[in-house]
């Protein structure tokens, strides 16, 4: 078991399987399909990420660096959100950007789904994170992984 | 976050509580980037990224209908990305079946809409917004509640304007509003280069691919580049400005670049120099050889990876007038040194409807018509933006179009020469 302390971005607590993206995560790109075709598993449907292609996204701790492509992916995140599609939460080993935290304050404002987002949890923390493991997220943005 | 009484209030719901709601969104936006205040927006228009009705975004316009019942404080005027549909550019029936009863059910919904909460005009759908023909030309310094990666860094490079890289739905509020969270581009330290780009190309890098390797290797930080001066000048004149689009573009999609400076061009690195340059920039540098391994590194996700071009798409972002002239004259003379009276590749070249209408005035454009070029107004990523499009081999000279889509790219000297049967 190891512990990360982050900062918190939208508060909130949860307990969750991981689901990790070393990479930038796409969000137009990965919810795109699963969103359009209705998928109830959202899987993933980014091409250009290995490590989440095909994989269902919903209800996982959602492990990352930061997300990236258009500025249409924080509307992206918001519909996922309002259709309680969304992952149990999302973790950010870096500063979160602008449009996954777009995304993730609107759901937190206009929805009411809940999706604790915590971000700068450091490299170490994608390092050590891996499918499967179980997380839980505190109120105060300790994230623990076993 | 500190707010001024005015703006606390309008938090604490004395305007209602969906602008309460609009305020509590862009405060949690600027807490998020440790914003300490809010800064009016000072730009004439606003610009959203928002140009589409797709049925899955079903809950966006359900919002949307929210802020439209609430009778908000008019914001300001705004231009939009462009529409995803356009009856010129080819289709299949299976395509318009799937973008008209399945893809964008809700398009007539949001152009009504979008009417309602302010756009300039039913012809300023582009992503070109700023240019002179559309009207949309923030002043340098400018604060702006955009979004559309292109736009925006375009704007905060070449005109000197300021404006993060926000999201669809929040630089509406912020334009509702009438101010935005100071952060990140928004501040001068925000604005510093936190590397060094040094062109050392023997001929004149494409615009599209250079802008693809910056951004690539910088990602979200801004750039600092030397070396363009030979090929573009000292002046921002409309060839400059027009490759400065396509070449920022190309770094906001291959990477997440909101600003870039180009040495004795753009507006702060004539004034400031190497000033704006942070402490311990990194350096690339790009040769021809760089270049070459980035287009190389291009995966090609056709299914047959050797199949015939079927549709080829330039303008993304949309073109300038400019633009639309020279590739005019380049397909008439490819045509005829071919042999040739018409395109050999389906081909659709995209402008903003005021740079079109001003075009059409031209001889250029009747010779551009008989060619079979279809010039079209439509969002050529929208268009792809569907399962129909991943079969088809669309070709582009596009890195942005490149990025999110099946595309495959091309230099423009490569599309011209394919476009106007030059290739074997």
């Amino acid at each position: 078991m190891r512990q990360f302390q982050g900062r918190v971005v939208v508060p909130g607590e949860c307990r969750a399987e991981a689901l990790v993206s070393h990479g930038g995560f796409n969000t137009l790109a990965s919810y795109q399909m699963a969103l359009m075709f209705g998928d109830k598993a959202v899987k993933c449907g980014d091409q250009n990420n290995p490590d989440l292609y095909k994989k269902s996204m919903i209800g996982k701790a959602l492990c990352l660096p930061q997300t990236i492509g258009s500025t249409t992916g924080g509307m992206v995140l918001f519909t996922v959100c309002s259709y309680n599609k969304q992952p149990a939460c999302m973790l950010f080993s870096k500063p979160i950007d602008s449009l996954a935290a777009s995304g993730a304050i609107l759901a937190d404002v206009w929805t009411d789904a809940k999706m604790p987002v915590v971000d700068n949890l450091g490299e170490e923390f994608l390092a050590f994170v891996k499918d499967g493991m179980e997380i839980s997220v505190g109120e105060n943005g300790l994230v623990t992984v076993e | 976050m500190i707010l001024t009484p005015e703006q606390q209030a309008l938090l604490d719901g004395k305007e209602g509580e969906i602008m309460a709601k609009i305020v509590k969104t862009l405060v949690m936006y600027g807490e998020a980037f440790g914003a300490k205040r809010m800064v009016p927006v000072t730009s004439k228009y606003g610009h959203t990224v928002i140009s589409f009705g797709l049925e899955v975004m079903k809950p966006v316009y359900d919002l949307y209908d929210k802020l439209i019942e609430a009778g908000l404080p008019e914001g300001q005027k705004f231009t939009a990305d462009p529409k995803p549909l356009d009856p010129k550019v080819p289709s299949s029936l299976l395509d318009d079946l799937v973008f008209k009863k399945i893809m964008y059910t809700q398009q007539k919904r949001y152009e009504e809409q979008v009417r309602k909460l302010g756009i300039t005009s039913d012809e300023d759908y582009t992503c070109a917004c700023y240019l002179d023909q559309v009207g949309n030309v923030p002043r340098k310094g400018d604060v702006l509640s955009w979004a559309e990666s292109s736009a925006v860094v375009y704007a905060n490079s070449v005109l000197g304007a300021r404006c993060n890289r926000n999201s669809g739905m929040l630089e509406l509020m912020g334009s509702i509003a009438g101010f935005v969270p100071e952060f990140g581009l928004l501040t001068d330290e925000g604005r510093k280069a936190t590397w060094i780009i040094e062109v050392k190309c023997e001929k004149k890098p494409e615009a599209q691919l250079l802008g693809s390797a910056i951004g690539m290797k910088v990602m979200e930080e801004v750039p600092y580049v030397k070396g363009l001066s030979k090929w573009l000048g000292q002046e921002l004149n409309d060839e400059a400005k027009a490759y400065l689009k396509d070449f920022g573009a190309a770094t906001a999609s291959n990477g997440a670049v909101g600003l870039y400076h180009i040495e004795h061009l753009t507006p702060e690195a004539k004034e400031q120099g190497e000033s704006l340059i942070a402490e311990g920039a990194q350096v690339y540098v790009i040769d021809d050889a760089e270049l070459q391994r980035v287009k190389d590194s291009y995966p090609v996700i056709w299914k047959k990876p050797d199949a015939k071009p079927e549709l080829c798409f330039v303008g993304c972002p949309h073109m300038s007038l400019q633009q639309l002239k020279d590739w005019a004259a380049a397909v008439r003379e490819g045509l005829e040194k071919n042999g040739r009276k018409k395109v050999a590749v389906p081909t659709v070249f995209t402008a903003p409807v005021p740079v079109i209408k001003e075009f059409e005035q031209t001889m250029d454009a009747y010779y551009l018509k008989q060619s079979g070029v279809v010039l079209s107004y439509i969002c050529p990523l929208m268009y792809m933006n569907n399962p129909l499009c991943k079969k088809k081999a669309v070709i582009t000279s596009s890195n942005k179009l490149r990025t999110y889509t099946s595309a495959r790219y091309y230099t423009e000297a490569e599309i011209l020469n394919i476009i106007t049967g030059g290739a074997k």
